[in-house]
C-alpha cells in the first residue's frame, strides 16, 4: 500500500525540491511507496485529510490542532530550532512607527496562511483595530504581499518571519518592519496519521539519526531544516493549548 | 486596607477568595507590555502555577523558581475587583474559555495591563490543569476596564 505525504501550503518554493528528496528518502527508511502530493490551496489539503487521504504531513501549527484533536493524528518530529514568529511591515516611506500610529480604515494584504493570518490580526489589537474596521486582501504568497505594499495597493502587510526574511534585498529595502512576533512555542510539526501508529518507532527513530549520515543531511539541508527535534503527546498538546487561546 | 504611604508606594493588605491576605506593596507605575509578545502560564486544577514562559517571568519580577509552585493569585492587583475572578472559575467550570482585561500586580509593585484567554487543558475527557495565554491590549480597552472595574469593587 503507498503513503501519502503532503506539506503545509505555506512550505517556501525553493524547498519542493527538498521535499521530493524527503519522499524518496522516506521510501528507503520504511520500505515502502511514498507518494508526495503538494496543494496550492490550505482548503483542498483539509478536504483530503478529512477524507483520510493523508498518512504523513508536515503540518502548520494551526492544522496541527485539528489533525491531532478530530482526526487522531500524532506529532512526531519538528524541526529543531525554527518557531513560527509573523512579522507586520509597511512601506519604508509610511508614516507610522508602530503598530499603534495604524488608524481605522487600514488596508491589509495577507495570505491564506492560518497562522500567520491570526497572529497579524491578534497585533493590531492594541491598535483597537479588527475585521470591522480594515480592508483585507488576500494574496498568494509573500512576495506578492510585498508587492502589494510597494505598489501601494495596502498599507501593512502580515508575513512569517521565514518568508520575509527570504525576500530579496532589494524588497526588503523598500519596506520596514512594524513589529515581530516573539512566542518561541508554535512551530510546524511532521505528524502521522492513525493507519501509520505501528510504523511510528521506526521512523521517529530514522528521523532524529537523519542529520547523523551524508544523504540525510543534504536531504535537511534541502528543507533549510539543520535536524528534527522530537515531539511527545505532551508537547504537542501544550502548543494546541496555546493555539486554541488565539483563535477567537 | 491601607497601612502606610510614602513616595515610593504604599503597603496595602490584599484579601484572596476564602480568606487568606497578603501585605502587598503597590506603586502607581505601569510597565508597558512587550510588543509581540505572548505571556503564558498553566496552572495545575486549583490554580497553583506549573509552567510559566519566559515573558512571563520578566513582566512579572518574580523568578521562575518563586513562580513555579505559587498560588496564580501571586499576580492579583487590588484594583481588581474579585467578581472578575470569580467570573473566570466560574466560565473555566463549565468547560469554556475566558476572556478578560486583568491588571497584574508585579513583585516590585508596579502592574501591567494584559488582554487574558485561559482555558482548561482536557486529556482523555479530564481537566489537568488551564493555560492562560495573554496580549498587549489596546489603551481604549484599558481605559474602559479601569472605569468598569471600578464599579464593581
Ligand atoms: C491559568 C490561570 C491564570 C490566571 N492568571 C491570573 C493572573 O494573571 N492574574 C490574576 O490576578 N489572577 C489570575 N488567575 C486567577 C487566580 O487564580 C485567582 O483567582 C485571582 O488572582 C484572585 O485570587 P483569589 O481567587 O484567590 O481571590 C489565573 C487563574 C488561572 C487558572
Amino acid at each position: 500500500m503507498t503513503l501519502n505525504l503532503t506539506v503545509s501550503p505555506d512550505f517556501a518554493p525553493d524547498h519542493i525540491a527538498g521535499w521530493y528528496f524527503f519522499n524518496t528518502w522516506l521510501q528507503r527508511q520504511l520500505g515502502n511507496a511514498v507518494h508526495l502530493e503538494l496543494y496550492d490551496s490550505f482548503e483542498e489539503q483539509r478536504q483530503d485529510l478529512r477524507a483520510e487521504k493523508v498518512d504523513l504531513i508536515y503540518a502548520n501549527p494551526y492544522d496541527a490542532s485539528m489533525l491531532v484533536r478530530e482526526l487522531g493524528f500524532e506529532a512526531i518530529a519538528r524541526p529543531l530550532a525554527q518557531p513560527d514568529e509573523t512579522i507586520i511591515a509597511c512601506r519604508e516611506d509610511a508614516e507610522f512607527e508602530s503598530v499603534e500610529d495604524l488608524q481605522p480604515g487600514t488596508r491589509v494584504a495577507t495570505t491564506s496562511d492560518p497562522d500567520v493570518h491570526t497572529m497579524g490580526m491578534i497585533m493590531l489589537e492594541p491598535a483597537d483595530l479588527d475585521s470591522s474596521n480594515i480592508s483585507i486582501a488576500q494574496r498568494s504568497n509573500y512576495v506578492l504581499v510585498a508587492k502589494s505594499l510597494l505598489k501601494r495597493e495596502a498599507d501593512i502587510g502580515f508575513f512569517l518571519k521565514a518568508g520575509y526574511q527570504d525576500l530579496s534585498a532589494l524588497i526588503q529595502n523598500q519596506m520596514k518592519v512594524l513589529v515581530t512576533s516573539q512566542i518561541s512555542v508554535v512551530h510546524h510539526t511532521l505528524l502521522v496519521g492513525p493507519g501509520m501508529r505501528e510504523q511510528i518507532p521506526l521512523l521517529q527513530e530514522r528521523l532524529l539519526a537523519m542529520h547523523e549520515d551524508d544523504k540525510g543531511r543534504s536531504v535537511l539541508e534541502s528543507l533549510g531544516i539543520e535536524q528534527w527535534e522530537s515531539m511527545d503527546r505532551e508537547r504537542t498538546e501544550f502548543m494546541i493549548d496555546l493555539i486554541d487561546t488565539l483563535i477567537p | 486596607m491601607e497601612d502606610q504611604n510614602n513616595d515610593d508606594g504604599r503597603i496595602v493588605t490584599i484579601t484572596y477568595y476564602g480568606g487568606a491576605t497578603r501585605e502587598a506593596l503597590i506603586v502607581d507605575h505601569e510597565v508597558p507590555y512587550p510588543d509581540g509578545k505572548l505571556i503564558v502560564s498553566r496552572t495545575d486544577p486549583k490554580g497553583f502555577i506549573t509552567h510559566v514562559n519566559q515573558a512571563f517571568v520578566d513582566m512579572s519580577g518574580y523568578s521562575r523558581e518563586e513562580l513555579i509552585g505559587a498560588n496564580h493569585n501571586i499576580l492579583r492587583h487590588p484594583d481588581m475587583p474579585a467578581v472578575a475572578f470569580a467570573g473566570l472559575w466560574e466560565t473555566l467550570e463549565t468547560g469554556t474559555k475566558w476572556h478578560g482585561y486583568v491588571k497584574n500586580l508585579r513583585k516590585d509593585g508596579a502592574f501591567y495591563w494584559v488582554k487574558a484567554t485561559v482555558i482548561p487543558n482536557i486529556r482523555d475527557g479530564e481537566v489537568v490543569g488551564y493555560t492562560s495565554v495573554r496580549r498587549k491590549p489596546s489603551r481604549s480597552k484599558i481605559r474602559e476596564s479601569e472605569e468598569l472595574y471600578e464599579t464593581l469593587k
